[in-house]
């Protein structure tokens, strides 16, 4: 335990505890948050940090704790599934492009590179369009629009990996194409993707924040960090800490993901070890 | 007075870590020459760097003083160090492909340090370029000064990059390991340049390498260092032929010598690989509308090994020859010609054929998975013989790395936790596990040590005396080929010009580039018992 910690470094340390923290009122919401996060009580409405609301209140009288908590649990599970979504999608087709190249290669990433083209929350927006606002329908959204990214990525390792002599003895070795991807290849392409997904779970954060202003995103009253964040625009002046208070909290979240995911590539990598 | 006199030099890593370098003191005259011989890790380019003030950010400089000209360099700031470097202390590192910048022009990179230090005019600065490209014989200097990097070879990069530095007449030369990436005859050539340059301009040079023998034949004075330690110094003809340090005898020791007793295998043996006329192209770049013009590698080579032979197969960087090697384990489609194996029209992609073919690559640092440890490295060919059990490929896999001489403490281990000559015991490892009829070696040696380079070519000759593999050695150098091949082939551009065994073609060469290479390999003390009229 203590060398993985002198491994991951002070900034590791302080991703991990963000992470976990986030992690825990995840999980334990339901138990941890004073109110329920949709109960209204009209008398507290706008009310300043006080002792019944210890973060305020907003405009229908919610308690802001309670919905931040429950928040979390949204804004994450939403997060994970957006950047599990993308990864699959990009690297099975990242893969098999820098792996077989020739036409598999042109085809895909000229669809790749055309989506790319597209601005990624328009490409979303387009989809919510078509087939309504909902969680489901927003997480598959922002999973196709952050795709190509992680193709990209994964194809230009793939195609400097494959060139490694490494990858060249596993071919005379009798080892057929497909083991040779995933035993050799894409293990290598750990490093620059994990650095990337953690990245992409502040975009997705933000992403989500993005759709819920404009109506798209996890639809009220349930909420979620995003959608409180769109809530509070009208009332900047008289109750500010509506808007600050996720505002932190999205900001922590990506401090976290961001400070885990550098340390996860340093410890998920043999040569950073002795 | 001396030029350069370094007194109880110590360089460390931090303010706690090791000293890579441990109470190092010489002189150098002007205009002589002198030599920092130790393998890797030594500290030798190390102490190179510091005279310039060039050590990278763990390694400091803990004690001891660089005397230039008079003035203690160690104790000049950053700023007061750049009147020195470039104008009056030249360097030439090891890698001619990343020393110069390969988006710029050779005629600008090479003005970068008249303009700077002298603060000449770019017409002047142009003259003086021309000069010095006439000077090292560029074909079309004009030419020269307007193409990049990419456009020359290594040997031409290397002689260019030599000129920038002597374009300032530094008074002293500091040359890393300068002919180490090159091949026999470019870095004769190299050598023989950098020697006259210095000469004509009475520049001192200090020269960083791990090759003795090469040493030997520019260097008057030479100082051996091991692990930091200078063990040895004098004339180099002395520490020569009487090291009087254990580690220098084992330096010189490992310099390449014919293996002892005539051939091993007098008569011939039965065909393995048999390679009729095959030719190689490669695709060339499609200009502009027009056709790709393919480059030919392998043009019409007809190869025989036999059962149990080292064939050797010599020749300079793109000759070809490793692709030779690279087209029988079925890494390169083939153009044209035959291929047969035991007798058979040779299919790399069978399965059974597989087994029997196998191939050690050059760079044992790219040649293993990163992320692997040795056990799977070794073990892995094993997994596609599904007869075997996981406890029948653990012990297969102790076995040959006992063969092998890895300590089985070695095979939890990662790649980048083994030195070189480890790392290529491991490939070897993987290439033999499955006992294949056939080995294809190419250049297993040329990243390593000399010593290491013993090691692993007795290695691989023990080994093929145990199991008997057939092996085609690709190399570019004579030496390592006159230890382990019992016949050898030279390739000159694609084409096979003579082929014989050892003896034939060591001591009676018939091909006018058979000569000239032994004769670059006997000027750099590769070859000990070439005899060359």
């Amino acid at each position: 335990m203590k060398a993985v910690l002198r491994r991951i470094g002070p900034s590791g340390v302080l991703g991990g505890f963000l992470a976990t923290v986030l992690i825990v009122f995840a999980v334990l919401g339901p138990w941890l948050a004073p109110y329920d996060p949709v109960a209204l009580d009209l008398r507290a409405r706008l009310g300043a940090p006080s002792a019944a609301h210890l973060l305020g209140a907003d405009e229908f009288g919610r308690d802001i704790l309670s919905r931040l908590i429950f928040g979390a649990r949204v804004s994450i599970t939403v997060a994970t599934t957006t950047v599990a979504l993308a990864m699959v999608i990009g690297v099975a087709l990242g893969l098999t492009a820098g792996y077989l190249r020739g036409w598999t290669d042109r085809v895909i990433m000229i669809l790749n590179d055309s989506a790319l083209a597209f601005p990624g929350l328009l490409l979303a927006l387009g989809i919510m369009a078509v087939v309504g606002a909902s969680t489901t329908a927003m997480v598959i959204a922002l999973g196709i629009a952050f795709a190509p990214a992680v193709v990209r990525v994964t194809r230009s390792s793939v195609l400097s990996l494959r060139e490694r002599e490494f990858v060249e003895a596993s071919r005379v070795m009798g080892n057929a194409e497909r083991t040779t991807m995933i035993r050799h290849v894409l293990p290598n392409c750990v490093g620059p993707l994990t650095v990337l997904a953690t990245a992409m779970f502040g975009w997705v954060i933000l992403a989500e924040s993005a759709l819920s202003f404009l109506g798209l995103g996890v639809p009220p009253p349930a909420p979620s960090w995003g959608n409180m964040l769109a809530a509070a625009r009208p009332y900047i002046q008289e109750a500010p800490w509506l808007i600050i208070l996720p505002g932190l909290c999205i900001s922590a979240a990506l401090l976290g993901a961001n400070l885990l995911g550098d340390a996860l590539r340093d410890l998920l990598d043999p040569r950073m070890q002795s | 007075m001396s030029l350069l006199s370094l007194e109880n030099l110590h360089i460390q890593v931090g303010h706690d870590g090791a000293e890579v370098v441990q109470d190092l003191s010489f002189t150098l005259e002007p205009g002589r020459m002198m030599a920092l011989v130790g393998e890797s890790g030594s500290g030798k380019t190390m102490a190179a760097r510091s005279i310039l003030g060039l050590l990278p950010p763990p390694m400091r400089l803990a004690k001891g003083a660089i005397r230039f000209d008079g003035v203690d360099l160690a104790g000049l700031g950053p700023k007061a160090l750049t009147k020195y470097r470039g104008a009056r202390i030249g360097m030439v590192f090891q890698e001619p492909m990343t020393s110069l910048n390969p988006a710029m022009p050779i005629g600008r990179q090479m003005e970068e340090g008249l303009r700077l230090h002298l603060g000449l005019s770019r017409v002047e600065c142009r003259k003086r370029i021309l000069k010095m490209l006439e000077r090292i014989r560029i074909a079309d200097p004009e030419h020269c000064l307007a193409a990049y990097p990419h456009e020359f070879s290594g040997g031409m990069r290397q002689r260019i990059m030599l000129a920038s530095v002597m374009l300032l007449k530094p008074q002293l030369l500091i040359a890393d390991e300068p002919t180490t990436a090159l091949d026999t005859l470019v870095q004769h050539d190299v050598m023989n340049l950098m020697t006259e340059l210095a000469a004509e301009n009475g520049t001192a040079v200090l020269l960083i390498s791990h090759d003795l023998g090469m040493v030997s034949h520019y260097i008057e004075d030479v100082v051996v260092l091991q692990h930091g330690i200078p063990v040895e110094r004098g004339r180099t003809t002395e520490v020569l032929t009487q090291p009087s340090h254990a580690y220098t005898q084992r330096l010189v020791d490992a310099l390449p010598r014919r293996s002892a007793g005539g051939l091993r295998n007098a008569e011939p043996k039965p065909a393995l690989v048999e390679l009729q006329g095959i030719t190689v192209d490669y695709p060339g770049h499609a200009l502009l509308f027009g056709r790709r013009v393919a480059k030919r590698a392998v043009d019409g080579v007809d190869l025989v090994v036999g059962q149990g032979e080292t064939l050797g197969l010599v020749g300079a960087s793109g000759s070809g020859k490793t692709t030779i090697g690279r087209a029988i384990v079925g890494l390169e489609p083939i153009s044209g010609g035959t291929m047969r194996f035991k007798g058979q029209p040779l299919v790399p992609d069978d399965p059974d054929t597989r087994r029997d073919l196998q191939i050690i690559f050059q760079d044992p640092y790219s040649s293993l998975d990163p992320r692997q440890r040795v056990e799977a490295i070794v073990g892995e060919p094993l997994k596609l013989d599904t007869g075997l059990t996981r406890k029948d490929r653990r012990e297969r896999v102790r076995e040959v790395c006992d063969e092998v001489g890895l300590p089985a403490g070695f095979l939890t281990r990662f790649p980048h936790q083994l030195s070189g000559g480890q790392r290529q015991r491991v490939a070897i490892a993987r290439a033999i596990v499955r006992r294949p009829a056939f080995v294809v070696a190419d250049e297993p040696v040329s990243a390593l040590d000399m010593t290491v380079q013993k090691q692993i070519l007795e290695l691989i000759r023990q080994l093929q005396m145990r199991h008997g593999f057939g092996c085609l050695f690709v190399s570019h150098d004579l030496g390592a080929v006159e230890q382990v091949a019992d016949r050898v082939a030279v390739i000159e551009t694609g084409k096979i010009v003579e082929t014989g065994t050892r003896d034939d073609i060591f001591d009676r060469p018939q091909a006018e580039y058979t000569r000239r290479l032994l004769n670059a390999a006997m000027l750099l003390g590769r070859s000990y018992n070439a005899a060359v009229s």
